[in-house]
């Protein structure tokens, strides 16, 4: 019988009536090699975890049929999973144990090998599964950091803003570098948001981007197709107006923006109210200003609008 | 065909003979690119084209080279979980061989998409046996070839190996055993941490 056994569940403990251990199937002798446990006590050698009523081995009938969870009482306390069935010699109990989700360290720790598992036996292939699996996620892995770089360097490399739809920044000096060095003449004018912030923080970040929506389309409204209009980051806009140079025509433009853009937005059921300050500057044909010279002048420009307070417009006297 | 089987052929190149024969022969295949990603699915005829470069690059016969690629697949310290896949299938050389049957339904279960040849196992005598294999790569018996050649190696037994030809679309390998332990062969740690 016991031969039997050893082949179908290597892991099996027969116990006699006294709840003594009397025959260690070959893979639960191998786990713990030095210790002989034919002799001992069944509740000597494992803790049972579930159920727990069990004492004394009178009582290990009772639990007969149902599933156990126990681990070993002296280290490594290895779980284990099992059930206990009485065997066909009278008074014998036959316990078939199992090393349930914790296979996996259990195989390492013990150095257990295909033999040591019955060949019906899935754990094999379970371990080949965990291997299997971890490989292939790792390619995964791989691959999700591979396209997560890429897209990062794509976003790095784009000229658009995602939320407006506007250009950005990079394209903007890219732009009026390229303005500078033909040596065309042109307007550049700064805008500014009051009271977004207000928005933002009051209404949400969801109002504070639809309000950022409306001003672009208001701003693309109110110029022609030859400008350019960029939003530089945070509620700051710039609009590069080639071949400008009447302080007439760009204030005139700078009123309908900024009257328009003081019209309520509606979101949802809320109203959003903003305004801004503009500051411009000039470059002449041939003029010898730099990209960083003109930004600085027309910042400079924009403060002096911003401390007379909002919807006012300068022009920077330098060119 | 499979990233992972193209991607197994960019690093055979890579690891055998360096990254610029291997730039080489994505040029020469033409793919229009020069790196294969193992998670994605490429067209069939893109693998022909880079076995076909290969061998042009590296004037190397397709088949020969081909072999090459089997061996280096179970023997090249960057290959090890590979190696150890196959290991999982038995304890013995003739186990293994056994297990060569259920191997496209073991790759599906890693990886779904994963299309392995088809293999079939036939045993004609207790140390000779008959490996066919169909796949849409014409050679692809000869990768088995070296495969099974180191596979031999790591479980210690002695084997002789032959193509004997493919027929619509259907390669057969035959497998002599000459002697199962032959050697010590490699150990197998089933709880081994990579």
């Amino acid at each position: 019988m016991t031969d039997i056994l050893n082949v179908i569940c290597p892991m099996h403990l027969v116990l006699n009536k006294t709840g003594h251990i009397v025959h260690v199937g070959p893979t639960l002798e191998k786990i713990r090699a030095k210790s002989k446990w034919v002799g001992k006590r069944f509740l000597e050698v494992f803790v049972l975890k579930r159920p727990r009523s069990i004492s004394c081995a009178k009582e290990l009938h009772y639990i007969a049929f149902a599933k156990l969870h126990l681990n070993l009482r002296d280290t490594p306390r290895t779980k284990l999973k099992g059930v206990l069935v009485p065997g066909p010699v009278a008074d014998h109990l036959i316990v078939n144990l199992s090393f349930g989700i914790s296979v996996v360290d259990a195989v390492r720790e013990y150095g257990l090998t295909n033999t040591d598992f019955a060949p019906t036996d899935l754990t094999i292939e379970m371990l080949y599964l965990v291997e299997a699996k971890s490989a292939a996620m790792e390619a995964s892995r791989k691959l999700n950091l591979r396209l997560q770089g890429a897209m990062i360097a794509a976003e790095e490399q784009a000229f658009t803003d995602t939320l407006t739809g506007l250009k950005n920044r990079r394209a903007f000096d890219y732009i009026m570098e390229r303005q500078i060095v033909s040596g065309h003449g042109f307007a550049l004018m700064q805008i500014d948001l009051a009271f977004f912030k207000a928005v933002n923080d009051s209404l949400g970040h969801a109002a504070g981007d639809h309000v950022l929506q409306t001003v672009s389309q208001i701003m693309i409204e109110e110029i022609r197709e030859t400008d350019t209009v960029a939003r530089l980051g945070g509620d700051e806009f710039a609009i590069l107006f080639p071949g400008v140079s009447d302080a007439a025509v760009l204030t005139s433009i700078g009123q309908r923006i900024i009257s328009e853009l003081e019209m309520p937005i509606h979101f949802q059921d809320k109203v959003c109210q903003v305004s801004a300050s503009i500051g411009s500057v000039f470059n002449l044909m041939d003029s010898s200003s730099t990209a960083k010279q003109l930004f600085e002048n027309a910042d400079i420009a924009l403060y002096a609008s911003k401390r007379m307070g909002r919807a006012q417009q300068t022009f920077s006297p330098k060119t | 065909m499979h990233g992972l089987t193209n991607r197994a052929i960019q690093c055979f190149v890579t690891d055998r003979y360096g990254l610029e024969k291997w730039a080489e022969c994505a040029r020469l295949a033409d793919i229009g690119f020069s790196d294969f990603e193992s998670m994605l699915i490429y067209e069939d005829g893109q693998t022909t084209q880079i076995l076909e470069a290969a061998s042009a690059v590296l004037n190397r016969p397709k088949f020969e080279l081909m072999e090459d690629l089997g061996t280096y697949l179970v023997s090249h310290p960057n290959t090890e979980s590979l190696r150890r896949l196959l290991r999982f299938g038995g304890v013995t050389f003739v186990e293994f061989l056994h297990s060569l049957d259920e191997l496209p339904d073991r790759a599906r279960l890693a990886v779904s998409d994963l299309e392995l040849p088809e293999l079939e196992l036939r045993d004609q005598a207790a140390t000779q046996f008959s490996l066919s294999c169909k796949s849409p790569i014409s050679g692809a018996g000869h990768v088995f070839i070296g495969i099974l050649r180191t596979m031999a190696d790591d479980y210690g037994a002695l084997v002789t190996l032959y193509h004997l030809g493919s027929s619509q679309g259907v390669e057969t390998i035959s497998i002599s055993l000459i002697v199962s332990e032959y050697s010590e062969g490699r150990h197998f740690d089933l709880g081994a941490r990579l």
